[in-house]
């Protein structure tokens, strides 16, 4: 178990290595002279000095060779350093780790909301032996992933805040005014649980086991909720894992609608004035959620399915 | 075309020899009742799939209206969508303006069909730059194997391993505003799934006894390679394009909503959804009415995709 806890995070390390090259790609290589779009976002005149720019080209190190440059800023990130914002010239790590508390909660909430209703919907739906409940129940899913994120929150503000009064449209104050942009997150997060869910609850209603705890005398319920979903909850999982980074990116849309602060309204400033170092920050940070998120699930899994044995590395034994 | 996909996906052999091809559309009046030439009794095959699907039906009608639109925007509507009539702003939807007016006075509905052209302009480039880039990774991983096959897949794993919408933006970051960036951003984002796909189909195709024969046969690579592999993998990466173009009008419009895309008066989808915001307590329309043209396209788009991914072949 150690062994492969080891060369899960080796794995992962090796992933965020990568992102970041790939960012650092994107960002630098790219046309479009990142000093001069620097420059201009951090000055209030579009007038730039030409020896100015020379200047900040040293600073941060652009008349250097690619590689060079590419090393020098992969060893700085390393120690938990991506340099400064444009915009404010505050530390890109504290720049994100400000923004993240409102965003975890946001995402939080989704998560859980759509955990909750998705998977709800699916074991409804599979349970229900009323056709037109069931039928309208799995047509939910596919709607809930062809809707604009951005259109579900605008319509959800029109109704419940300008007709209703129910909650706020706008603002992070507290628990009121999280309900809104937590569903409108949940939306197509939760419809991808539902999908999936849904369809491996039908295979697990077919397999042997179900057929065997049925001939035993177990309630339908029961056979349903202890025996099929148990099975069936693991598929799931693997996909909610792979739903939070979407999350995490989803914040931008739902943010930005809502005007809640977070690390979304945060990226979309920072992609708006080209602020490189908080951009490059945000997608690596994007990519460690991923990574860390699916080691987890990687390393709950054999906990939850005892058919999986993590079996130890053969090589270990002639060592 | 169509046909073209079932062949792929069951795998049968040599689908771009034309004597074949010959044989594989032969096959369904074969079977079916309907006596006469290959190609009526085809066409009636389609008929009959979708009449019993009244939802594929609806959804083919919608993706021909919005091609339509994105076409001849002058079929649906006679309206400027770029000049209003100032006292007329703010009309709710009604006979004279279906969608109703903005804040200028400007026909919303208008607006919307002529949005058409550049979401779906958008739209086609962004699936049309992942299927290539992701479509090539996927077939020289597969074809050349060994280790540019680890290279590459590690690559694609690296791009999976970022959320979609933050790759994009980067791109859009480094690249600037615009339709045609933002779509170039979108696909470079979902490159990774048709590069997966790809690669799963062409390991799958070139294990077949009829690749390894026409091998046999002396055929240089490339010919194994474009008149066997490629045809025969081909299915199920253009079924995952369908399924892309819903999640690429999504993408497209949600940066575009973000205000990345064409710049002000243009009336693209995402920035009139946008544009709207401004007045929704009082003009819900202006908000409402051109989601709902997003949301019947991506539903549609979809839901042929889900035809395309197997019910087509398994009404066989």
């Amino acid at each position: 178990m150690r062994r492969y806890v080891i060369k899960r995070l080796a794995q992962a390390v090796g992933v965020l290595w990568a992102a970041y090259t790939v960012s650092f790609l994107v960002l630098d290589f790219l046309p479009g002279d990142p000093v001069t779009a620097m420059a201009g976002a951090g000055m209030d005149s579009g007038q730039v000095d030409p020896a100015q720019l020379a200047a900040l080209r040293h600073e941060y190190g652009f008349d250097k060779p690619v590689l060079v440059q590419y090393a020098e800023y992969l060893g700085r990130a390393v120690r938990g350093d991506f340099g400064d914002a444009v915009s404010n010239g505050r530390p890109v790590t504290s720049v994100i780790g400000d923004a993240l508390p409102g965003t975890l909660q946001l995402t939080g909430a989704a998560l859980l909301l759509a955990v909750v209703l998705g998977g709800g919907l699916a074991v409804v739906a599979t349970y229900t032996s009323r056709r037109w409940l069931r039928q309208l129940l799995l047509s939910l899913p596919p709607l809930g992933v062809s809707v604009p994120t951005f259109w579900v929150g605008l319509l959800l503000v029109e109704a419940f805040s300008f007709r209703l009064h129910w909650f706020p449209a706008f603002g992070n104050d507290g628990l009121r005014g999280l309900v809104l942009p937590a569903l409108t997150l949940a939306v197509p997060t939760g419809a991808q649980v539902a999908q999936v869910l849904a369809k491996s609850l039908l295979t697990a209603l077919d397999q042997a086991y179900v057929e065997t705890a049925r001939a035993k005398g177990a309630g339908r319920r029961r056979v349903h909720l202890r025996h099929a979903l148990r099975n069936a909850s693991l598929p799931a999982l693997t996909v909610v894992g792979l739903l939070v980074g979407q999350l995490i990116a989803g914040s931008v849309v739902v943010e930005t609608v809502f005007s809640r602060d977070g690390l979304g309204r945060v990226t979309a400033a920072a992609v708006t004035a080209q602020d490189i170092p908080l951009v490059q920050g945000v997608v690596v940070f994007g990519a460690l959620i991923f990574v860390a998120t699916n080691l987890v699930v990687d390393l709950v899994y054999p906990l939850l399915d005892p058919r999986i044995v993590v079996t130890p590395d053969r090589r270990a034994s002639f060592a | 075309m169509s046909q073209s996909v079932v062949d792929g996906t069951a795998g049968t052999s040599g689908a771009a020899d034309a004597a074949e091809a010959a044989l594989g559309l032969a096959r369904p009046v074969a079977a079916g009742p309907a006596p006469g030439p290959g190609r009526r009794a085809d066409v009636r095959r389609v008929l009959r799939f979708l009449v019993r699907r009244p939802g594929l039906l609806v959804s083919v009608a919608v993706l021909v209206l919005v091609v339509l639109a994105a076409f001849r925007p002058d079929l649906f509507t006679s309206q400027d969508p770029l000049k209003g009539v100032p006292t007329e702003n703010f009309r709710g939807p009604g006979g004279g303006h279906w969608f109703g007016t903005d804040e200028l006075g400007r026909d919303v509905f208008s607006r919307v069909v002529h949005g058409a052209q550049l979401s779906l302009k958008a739209t086609l480039i962004a699936v049309l730059v992942a299927f290539v880039v992701g479509g090539l990774l996927g077939v020289v991983a597969g074809f050349v194997g060994r280790w540019v096959d680890d290279v590459l897949m590690r690559f694609v794993d690296v791009l999976l391993s970022i959320p979609a919408l933050f790759l994009s933006l980067a791109l859009v970051t480094a690249l600037g505003y615009g339709t045609v960036k933002v779509a170039v951003a979108v696909g470079i984002a979902s490159v990774a799934s048709f590069a997966r796909v790809a690669r799963a189909e062409v390991l799958r195709v070139r294990q077949a006894v009829f690749v390894e024969a026409s091998r046999s046969c002396g055929a240089r690579w490339y010919s194994v390679l474009g008149r066997h592999v490629l045809p025969n993998a081909a299915g199920p990466v253009i079924v995952l394009a369908t399924l892309d173009f819903g999640s690429s009008i999504l993408a497209v419009s949600a940066l575009s909503f973000l205000g990345y895309g064409a710049p002000p008066p243009a009336p693209e989808w995402g920035t009139l959804i946008s544009d709207g915001r401004n007045y929704l307590a009082n003009a819900w329309w202006l908000t409402a009415l051109p989601g709902l043209a997003i949301a019947a396209t991506v539903l549609a788009t979809n839901r042929i995709a889900r035809a395309l991914d197997g019910e087509w072949s398994r009404q066989r």
